[in-house]
């Protein structure tokens, strides 16, 4: 086993089990810290295959952006765990049944050839620089699915105002757009009245 | 490379015209309705509306018999996404003016995000009708069903439509998540994602096999989850009891139709070479589908609930056309099977679009009809919808001769060509059984006394659309050939095996 290998097989296993400590770690907090650990890994991997631009974006994306977010919404929401595992070792036996078998078929289906398919070489993304290699195909070859992407994201942003932003009528809250076009006609009324003598 | 040695070619856009006017008209759209103050929002609709007839123009100005690929070969122009196309904004317009009058009894759905989403909604069924890329079909899924989460969640009073909407949303990523590990695993094995490419390397022979039928299982397993067959089902009934009615209206008519277009470009066309493979896939999961879709609404009280187990029966019967389309590495069968299975899903669409609507006809403020009791002794408040009513359920339930009974018969007949006769047997065995729940609602209308006689109130363009719907199934089933051209033009046009 070369270098290379040996570094892939090492951030292949350290993936994998924070991939499997993501979902069965306790706390929520340790469980989003195991899936920074995965996205860095497969950063590394990603590296691996001289595919630094990706490497970079993820880590910098993810790992600096979404997933400090993550922590930091996990870290303020309440979450009773006692409440969420209810349940769990009742359906653990038919879950467990089930992942194990459909794992094993997979085995069997996949079995011994699959570690000779890695050998069928990976090809190579370092003859130019990446970004612009990523940058040129997103603008030609790929600009059907980038532009449906933002399309997508559009859609997400009219989803999220139409779920969220609506105007409750009970609620107090003052328009600070509306507070600033007040005139002073609108609030003060200025009567003349006649003078009055003091008795 | 510098700047100036790259070449760049602008794509061919006049192909994808009606997806471009759709985009633009929404993003207007969203603009115009901050200047409605209207509460009605019958400018945004009147856009809506008028945006889906735009579409319908330049979709019909430009469809020709050919096959046009643009967009480096992502995006796949043919006769069969003509047809389909037409047929979804059909769909979505006889959908608004059905919900309209819904949404204006209930505030909090009735504004103007319903009229975009639903547009986007629609786009992206246009994007999956059209595509010519694994890619595409997952942005247009996604774009769908992104859509369809936030309206399932727009009654954000309804404590079952936020249920409804968290479930759909997390089932809907596990799906799609499904779908993308198939996808990187065909990819992985043939080197390409081009449905085209994908077809023309499986025919050369040159694919890891073992890990291409492991990608299949998945790819499938994701489309069973979007179509909701048996046993990925379990979002259906809970999704479309909990949604808005008009919602569940908009969920399960047009998003069938692309449904349809996508497995056809999947798996007819990029992965015909393992037709044997996914065939087997589909029959098992079309019998399931079709004999606990059937019994389980025998159970059920709620009309939306038993039209969602009576969906998931349909689908099965859709499948059962989609895997006899070839014998034994002989594809003889296919034009006659998949053509089977467009007309299938069009009489489908039909008469699910006027039960639904006929839920929303029945339906006021403060009041839903989704009890099936709601339609005791409907033909003394109103005979002719009680008629309309009728006629749908009949052409469901599969009765000659209706145009539900041809679709029926045309799936079956592709059934037992392929050789299949025990799986026909069954299909029909399974169906008497679901007639049962279908006729149960002709007899509480005509049978049983009402238990709530106010007469029905509805615009007149709703009231005659209705009838038109109830009538066209009446009238397509004395006249089937028609649509059946349509179909069979269709398929033959736009599949590549048939050469």
């Amino acid at each position: 086993m070369d270098f290379k290998s040996f570094v892939f097989y090492f951030f292949s296993t350290i993936l994998v089990l924070a991939s499997l400590r993501v979902i069965t770690a306790r706390n929520p907090v340790h469980a989003v810290l195991f899936l920074v650990l995965a996205f860095v890994s497969g950063g590394g991997i990603w590296l691996l295959l001289d595919a630094e631009f990706l490497a970079m974006t993820l880590i910098l994306v993810y790992v600096g952006a979404v997933m400090v977010l993550f922590l930091f919404v996990v870290m303020m929401l309440d979450i009773n765990l006692d409440r969420l595992r209810e349940g769990f070792w009742s359906y653990l036996p038919l879950g467990a049944t089930v992942g194990a078998l459909m794992a094993l078929e997979m085995g069997v289906i996949l079995g011994g050839s699959y570690l000779n398919l890695f050998e069928s070489s990976v090809p190579s993304a370092a003859s130019e620089s990446n970004v612009k290699a990523i940058g040129r195909l997103i603008y030609t070859d790929y600009v059907y699915p980038f532009e449906l992407a933002s399309v997508i994201l559009l859609v997400g942003i009219v989803a999220a105002i139409a779920l969220t932003g609506r105007k409750r009528k009970p609620t107090k809250a003052i328009d600070p757009a509306r507070q600033v076009l007040v005139k002073a006609s609108d609030r003060l009324r200025i009567i003349s009245m006649p003078a009055e003598k003091k008795e | 490379m510098t700047l100036a040695e790259m070449q760049f070619v602008l794509p061919d856009l006049r192909p994808a015209a009606a997806e471009l006017f759709v985009l633009a008209m929404s993003c207007l759209i969203l603009i115009v309705d901050l200047f409605v103050k209207d509460p009605r929002r019958t400018a945004v609709f009147a856009l809506t509306i008028l945006t889906l007839l735009g579409a319908a123009f330049v979709t019909w100005a430009g469809a020709s018999g050919e096959v046009v690929y643009t967009f480096s070969n992502m995006y796949v122009h043919d006769f069969m996404a003509d047809v389909l196309k037409l047929l979804l904004y059909l769909t979505v317009i006889v959908v608004l003016f059905y919900a309209r009058a819904y949404l204006l009894a209930r505030p909090l759905l009735g504004r103007s995000e319903f009229y975009t989403l639903t547009l986007f909604a629609t786009l992206g069924m246009m994007v999956m009708i059209s595509a010519g890329h694994f890619l595409t079909i997952y942005l247009g899924i996604e774009l769908l069903s992104l859509s369809l989460y936030a309206m399932v969640a727009l009654d954000r009073d309804s404590p079952t439509a936020a249920e409804a909407a968290m479930k759909y949303l997390v089932l809907g990523a596990l799906a799609s998540g499904l779908l993308l590990y198939g996808m990187s695993m065909v990819y992985g094995a043939v080197g390409s994602l081009e449905i085209a490419e994908v077809a023309e390397r499986l025919q050369a022979g040159q694919a890891n096999h073992t890990i291409l039928v492991f990608g299949l299982v998945f790819l499938v397993a994701g489309i069973a989850f979007k179509l909701g067959v048996v046993p990925f089902h379990m979002w259906i009934p809970d999704v479309y009891h909990g949604a808005p009615t008009a919602v569940t209206l908009f969920l399960g008519t047009a998003p069938k139709l692309a449904a349809f277009a996508i497995v056809i470009r999947m798996l007819a066309n990029g992965l015909i070479v393992l037709s044997h493979d996914w065939q087997m896939m589909l029959i098992l999961l079309a019998v399931l589908s079709i004999g606990i879709g059937n019994i389980a609404a025998i159970a059920q009280h709620n009309m939306k609930r038993m039209l969602a187990y009576s969906a998931i029966a349909h689908m099965g019967f859709l499948l059962l056309a989609l895997a006899s389309g070839v014998v034994g590495g002989d594809a003889r069968y296919a034009l006659n099977a998949y053509s089977s299975a467009m007309f299938y899903i069009v009489v489908y669409v039909l008469s699910s679009a006027g039960t639904f609507g006929m839920i929303l006809l029945l339906s006021r403020a403060g009041f839903e009809a989704d009890n099936i009791d709601d339609y005791k002794g409907l033909n003394r408040r109103n005979p002719w919808f009680a008629a309309m009513l009728m006629m749908l359920m009949f052409s469901m339930a599969g009765i000659p001769f209706f145009v539900g009974f041809f679709a029926k018969f045309a799936v079956l007949q592709a059934v037992v060509a392929a050789g299949y006769l025990w799986l026909a047997i069954v299909a029909v065995l399974l169906s008497v059984v679901g007639a049962f729940y279908y006729l149960r609602i002709v007899k509480l209308m005509y049978f049983d006394a009402p238990a709530d006689a106010s007469p029905i109130h509805a615009p007149l363009e709703v009231k005659l659309l209705i009838s038109l719907n109830g009538l066209a199934v009446a009238v397509l089933g004395l006249f089937p050939d028609i649509l059946m051209w349509f179909c069979l033009l269709a398929v033959r046009l736009s599949l590549t095996i048939l050469g």
